[in-house]
């Protein structure tokens, strides 16, 4: 689950990371008072959208005056802020947030996140603040410092030590950024955090350590345990369909084509998008049902998939385990039924009690398509959305 | 032969008593795996379908039956924990099927189990191993889509292992073992674990591998198949049509290095002597045809 900087930085707050002062505003009014509030004689008006880049989408600008806060706030609420990580279409501004302007005396990076390939979480740090720094990642991996934390002890300060002295710091400044660390990591592995990144962390001129940004994620499968962190949940910021899709424990992601895809098991999902593109055909989505479907999760999946007007066949491929296919079967017959099924629909059926479920979707009287293996389904699907 | 399983496996099952648990018990019972205890914290002392005797802790189950494998269906919130009681309580694999547990966990579960040399866990998230010609099955895969054999199966994704399988067996290729090793982003076997086993299994004879989109995994299985492997070997990986689209932050890509896209991937498998698969409907012809061509040449 993504949270916006506001957000993040109040949980920074909370766990003792040092942030700039800022104000939340809904409307130019609120933000000019801000600007007041705040009383320095620059602030920072920030659109707040969960996706990064925004400084270079013009989503980030300074404000001399209060009445200057008010007139860029005026421009940005409301506004398709487009940057590298919205997609073309952009993403809306509802909020931005007035922050303090500060003396800057250094950019500088620093990532938190799970390293798969240590399963170890792991600090990423780089005197290469800013958004190049997946370009300096790529060309100079030496220029990024690491530091993999053991879960049995937590961050340690040498750690923190190792990587202030590798960024260049020096004096006081090496333990407020020791401090920091810690901090961090505390609010990352209490919260459950999957990624904290502070880009950029800021060394101000008098030496301080300030979080100038704060990109927070959390680890869906451990909310059920931070009931709390769902209020920061901004369903504003997802595509409805796929929140939607979450109350029903479906991973669902729109694309753009124009054939629908249920499948199970998320390996089987992309391979099945996979051969539409490869028999000339677009899919309108990604959509894993899940190990253990009900007819009530397949008629939600089913529903789901026909609400996206774009779609004018539908594929299902079910390779069943856990899944049985007769309950499968069940679930679609139910489905078109209830939905008044107008596109095509071509099934593969494939695993446990397999020729039950095939028995049913010909005997229930709708027009199914059944395909016998992948290329097959995918191929009638193709021919049947042209 | 065979790897991980044999037909000296018997097998205990944290999480006998619930739903999924109780399904998959009697599934491996029908096909033939030895399941000879279940374990559900305060259910001790009773039996699952009269055969199958049911204790408290994973040690008194062990002491009891002489299980060294243990297969894990405990809902996520509790599932790191079983992990480790079967680390701690004389199991040496641990095979985990539950889907959803938080990372946090997984990641403090695999620091305890690394101070438990000669444990070995396969998931989480995963559909088990089978070992056809040992009629141990232990996991959720459908038994009768496999068939006994000389091919060797890796996977991360659970129902692409199915449709791999599946293509093998209809093409009169039956399977040594079949081992999904699960999607999460900490699970406790990697590919090169699982390679080597085959790499050293008399009775395997070559090996389909099936990888998909994110991570590195994949890129360092095929650095040590270029090394070491000797055995013919075919590969797919899964998402080469997913949308670059969609992201997190930067830490994401910064920590894999620029890894993790579908034709980085490919290109690294090819160029280490993978056979590789143009699409998912042709994984079977295309370890036939890596039979055929034999095992991948060494430059040194």
């Amino acid at each position: 689950m993504k949270i916006h900087e506001y957000q993040g930085k109040e949980l920074f707050r909370k766990y003792g990371v040092p942030t700039p002062r800022g104000i939340l505003a809904l409307s130019p009014n609120e933000a000019e008072a801000a600007a007041k509030q705040l009383g320095t004689s620059v602030v920072v008006v920030k659109a707040q959208i969960h996706a990064g880049g925004r400084g270079k989408g013009g989503g980030v600008k300074l404000a001399k005056s209060p009445a200057e806060a008010k007139d860029l706030a005026k421009a940005m609420l409301g506004m398709k802020l487009k940057t590298i990580q919205t997609g073309p279409e952009g993403q809306t501004v509802h909020k931005v947030y007035i922050e303090e302007g500060l003396g800057i005396a250094q950019e500088l990076y620093l990532g938190v996140t799970l390293d798969r390939a240590t399963s170890r979480i792991t600090f990423m740090a780089s005197k290469e603040g800013g958004v190049e720094i997946e370009e300096v990642a790529a060309k100079h991996p030496e220029k990024i410092l690491r530091e993999a934390v053991d879960p049995s002890v937590g961050f340690q300060d040498f750690q923190g030590r190792r990587l202030a002295f590798g960024l260049g710091l020096s004096g006081p400044t090496v333990n407020k950024f020791v401090q920091f660390c810690s901090a961090l990591y505390k609010m990352y592995v209490e919260t459950d955090s999957s990624l904290v990144e502070v880009n950029p962390l800021v060394i101000l001129k008098d030496g301080g350590v300030v979080a100038l940004d704060a990109k927070v994620n959390f680890d869906e499968n451990a909310l059920y345990r931070h009931k709390d962190l769902l209020e920061y949940r901004d369903l504003a910021e997802e595509e409805p369909r796929e929140t939607q899709a979450k109350e029903y424990d479906l991973a669902y992601i729109a694309l753009d084509g124009n054939i629908g895809c249920m499948v199970n098991g998320a390996g089987l999902a992309m391979a099945s998008m996979d051969t539409i593109k490869l028999v000339g055909g677009n899919p309108a989505n990604f959509l894993d049902v899940g190990g253990g479907a009900s007819k009530e999760k397949v008629t939600a999946a089913f529903k789901l998939i026909l609400a996206d007007p774009n779609v004018k066949a539908v594929l299902v491929n079910i390779f069943g385990g856990i899944m049985k296919c007769d309950v499968v079967a069940e679930g679609i017959i139910a489905a078109a039924k209830d939905v008044q099924l107008k596109v095509p629909l071509v099934v593969r059926l494939e695993g446990t009690n397999v020729e039950k479920g095939k028995e049913l979707l010909r005997t229930s009287g709708l027009a199914i398509t059944p395909a016998d293996n992948l290329r097959q389904a995918a191929e009638k699907a193709v021919a049947a959305a042209k | 032969m065979s790897i991980l399983v044999n037909e000296n496996t018997k097998v205990l099952c944290q999480g006998i008593t619930g739903s999924a648990g109780s399904f998959h018990s009697k599934q491996m019972l029908e096909y033939g795996t030895k399941l000879v205890a279940g374990v559900t914290p305060g259910k001790g002392g009773t039996d699952f379908e009269g055969k199958v005797p049911v204790f408290n802790t994973v040690t008194e189950a062990v002491k009891q039956t002489g299980a060294n494998t243990s297969v894990i269906f405990v809902p996520p919130p509790f599932a790191a924990d079983s992990i480790m009681e079967a680390a701690d309580s004389g199991i040496s694999l641990i095979i985990t099927i539950t889907e959803g547990i938080p990372v946090n966990d997984m990641v403090r579960a695999k620091r305890y189990l690394q101070g438990k040399p000669g444990v070995r866990l396969i998931g989480p998230n995963c559909p088990g191993v089978i070992t056809p010609a040992a009629k141990c099955k232990i996991g959720i895969m459908p038994g009768h889509i496999h068939k006994p054999g000389r091919i060797g199966v890796v996977s991360r994704s659970g129902t692409l292992t199915y449709e791999a399988v599946h293509q093998l067996t209809q093409l009169g290729l039956g399977q040594s073992t079949a081992v999904g090793i699960g999607g999460d982003p900490v699970n406790g076997t990697d590919f090169i674990d699982v390679l080597k086993l085959f790499n050293a299994d008399p009775e395997t004879d070559a090996v389909i591998m099936i990888g998909e989109i994110g991570g590195s995994a994949e890129e360092a299985a095929a650095e040590y198949v270029a090394r070491e492997f000797t055995k013919p070997i075919a590969g797919f990986i899964a998402g080469q049509s997913a949308p670059a689209g969609k992201r997190m932050g930067h830490a994401g890509a910064i920590i894999s290095g620029g890894k993790g896209t579908a034709s980085e991937k490919i290109k690294a498998m090819e160029a280490a002597g993978f056979l590789m698969a143009p699409s998912p409907t042709e994984l079977g012809t295309t370890l036939q045809e890596a039979l055929k061509r034999g095992a991948p040449k060494k430059n040194r």
